[in-house]
């Protein structure tokens, strides 16, 4: 038997988030992740931690993301030269998902945009772009916005049905937040920036944390008893089934925003203006249909079919590919997304899909796969 | 009286002179995690020796598992194939894989011993 678990044992390469210690301490099995040595999961496992943000609430440590505020009475306009998003009707306290785009109308990257107040612009970036954006952003400036970096801020969710409660009792002001909104908040006694979001599909928090105080605000969430730890294992299977994109797997440079099943993210105005990166090659998808489209894939037995799979038409010609591709704790049955030839995009739709040389039934559905439970 | 032999890829094969059982090691399970599919041998398959001959995912990712030894496969755990969790639970004895006649005893005697496998298993 043969795996590519990436173990992180003497790996002097990988950075540390804030919480590597309490990770150790409580048994995570590390692996190397976009640069950041990570827990994937602890010993509960990846289905009982999935379950457990099904059911009751999960902290995950989401450390390795980029964070940075962007500073200036032009911070709006500045960003909105480089994403689709309509950032200047983005009300204070409010957050907002968006894209920066490649001049091509491919995706640099999916990030979150929160405005704290007039001047000022929060940002939470993927690790694996996060380099990459802030050189981005920062070049793309004019004179009085200033984009400032935070490394030194531990990024922690608080993801499922129960962690509104947790909030109530810890952070009282947090748990009023609405879904998308931001406001700060005391949690032990350590101000942070919590914003009513995550990437679970569950309703739930993300918490921005200086680096000193992480793993005592983690370990205070983590004395709650609705709340276990949860790896990045549970957090993978958990997006996929709220139909959610990785970036890196489901949208990339080479995707558009039309064909990923984002055109959502493109503001009103936006549309009208058509000025940003990308705006004729998203206007032309959009006007045209695009070419190709993320769908969601249910294997019809019990295999599941990994990233990077063929998907195979009704002819037999190879239609698509799968993006992201796993097992569904909470359906119990094989989940994927790909994206597949316009005319085999509707729902229902029949096709194969090739796992190690054999043609495997399976059909389209709708996303996302497990309904969201956003608070409303 | 039966032999239980190990390979450097976490099998293990148990022999009772005329059949050989294959499973994957408790250091296997505990390294996949959470096992959701297994792909096992048709009964009546050749296997040369080292060749991948079954398929276990957990829900991170597929692995292939091995023959041990070259032989014809004689049966699949059906068991394992409707509960692939079977293998986190009991994966040295009801979580086997298959059973085949090999084509050489010898060639499982020449496999490591318990001893041998642990140390294997220290050394990584």
């Amino acid at each position: 038997m043969t795996h590519d678990d990436a173990s992180t044992h003497g790996d002097a390469s990988l950075a540390a988030t804030p919480l590597d210690a309490l990770h150790r301490a409580l048994g995570a099995r590390m692996v190397g992740f976009a640069g950041y040595a990570m827990p994937v999961q602890y010993p509960a496992g990846i289905l009982a931690e999935h379950r457990q943000c099904r059911t009751a609430a999960a902290l995950f440590d989401v450390s390795h993301m980029g964070q940075a505020l962007l500073h200036g009475a032009a911070a709006d306009a500045a960003l909105e030269r480089l994403v689709p998003g309509d950032m200047l009707g983005l009300r204070p306290g409010r957050q907002r998902y968006t894209l920066l785009m490649h001049e091509a109308g491919g995706i640099l990257d999916d990030i979150m945009v929160s405005r704290l107040e007039a001047g000022r612009l929060f940002l939470v970036l993927n690790a694996s772009r996060k380099a990459a954006d802030l050189a981005q952003i920062g070049a793309a400036l004019p004179a009085g916005v200033r984009l400032e970096p935070l490394p030194d801020r531990a990024l922690l969710a608080v993801q499922g049905p129960a962690a509104a409660t947790v909030m109530a009792r810890l952070a009282p002001a947090a748990a009023a937040l609405g879904f998308m909104a931001v406001a700060e908040a005391s949690i032990a006694g350590t101000a942070c920036l919590v914003s009513r979001s995550g990437y679970t599909g569950e309703d739930g928090f993300e918490l921005s944390v200086p680096a000193e105080a992480a793993e005592r605000v983690a370990r205070t969430l983590l004395d709650q008893p609705e709340i276990a730890p949860a790896g990045l294992g549970a957090r993978d299977s958990l997006r996929l089934e709220a139909g959610l994109c990785l970036y890196g797997a489901d949208i990339d440079e080479t995707t558009n925003p039309v064909e990923a099943g984002l055109t959502w993210v493109l503001g009103k105005r936006r549309r009208v203006a058509w000025d940003f990166p990308g705006a004729p090659a998203v206007r032309a998808a959009l006007e045209d249909g695009p070419a190709r489209r993320r769908v969601g894939l249910r294997p019809d037995g019990r295999a599941p079919a990994r990233a990077g799979t063929a998907i195979i038409g009704r002819g037999g010609e190879t239609v698509g590919h799968v993006t992201s591709g796993g097992f569904s704790p909470t359906l119990n049955v094989p989940i994927a997304m790909g994206y597949v030839r316009a005319d085999h995009a509707a729902d229902g739709t029949t096709l194969a899909l090739r796992v190690r040389g054999a043609d495997l039934p399976a059909h389209v559905v709708p996303l996302p796969f497990v309904p969201h439970r956003y608070v409303r | 009286m039966s032999t239980l032999r190990f390979t450097k890829d976490h099998e293990w094969v148990r022999f009772d002179g005329t059949v050989a059982t294959i499973g994957i090691t408790e250091h296997a399970q505990t390294t996949l995690g959470d096992i959701v599919f297994v792909e096992l041998p048709e009964p009546g398959r050749d296997l040369a020796e080292g060749e991948a001959c079954a398929v276990v995912e957990s829900v991170k990712a597929a692995s292939d598992v091995y023959a041990p030894v070259a032989g014809r496969v004689t049966e699949a755990n059906a068991a394992l194939a409707e509960d692939p969790a079977l293998a986190n639970r009991s994966a040295e004895d009801e979580g086997w894989f298959f059973r085949m006649i090999p084509a050489d005893a010898k060639a499982i005697e020449a496999l490591m011993d318990a001893d041998d496998y642990a140390a294997h298993v220290a050394a990584l």
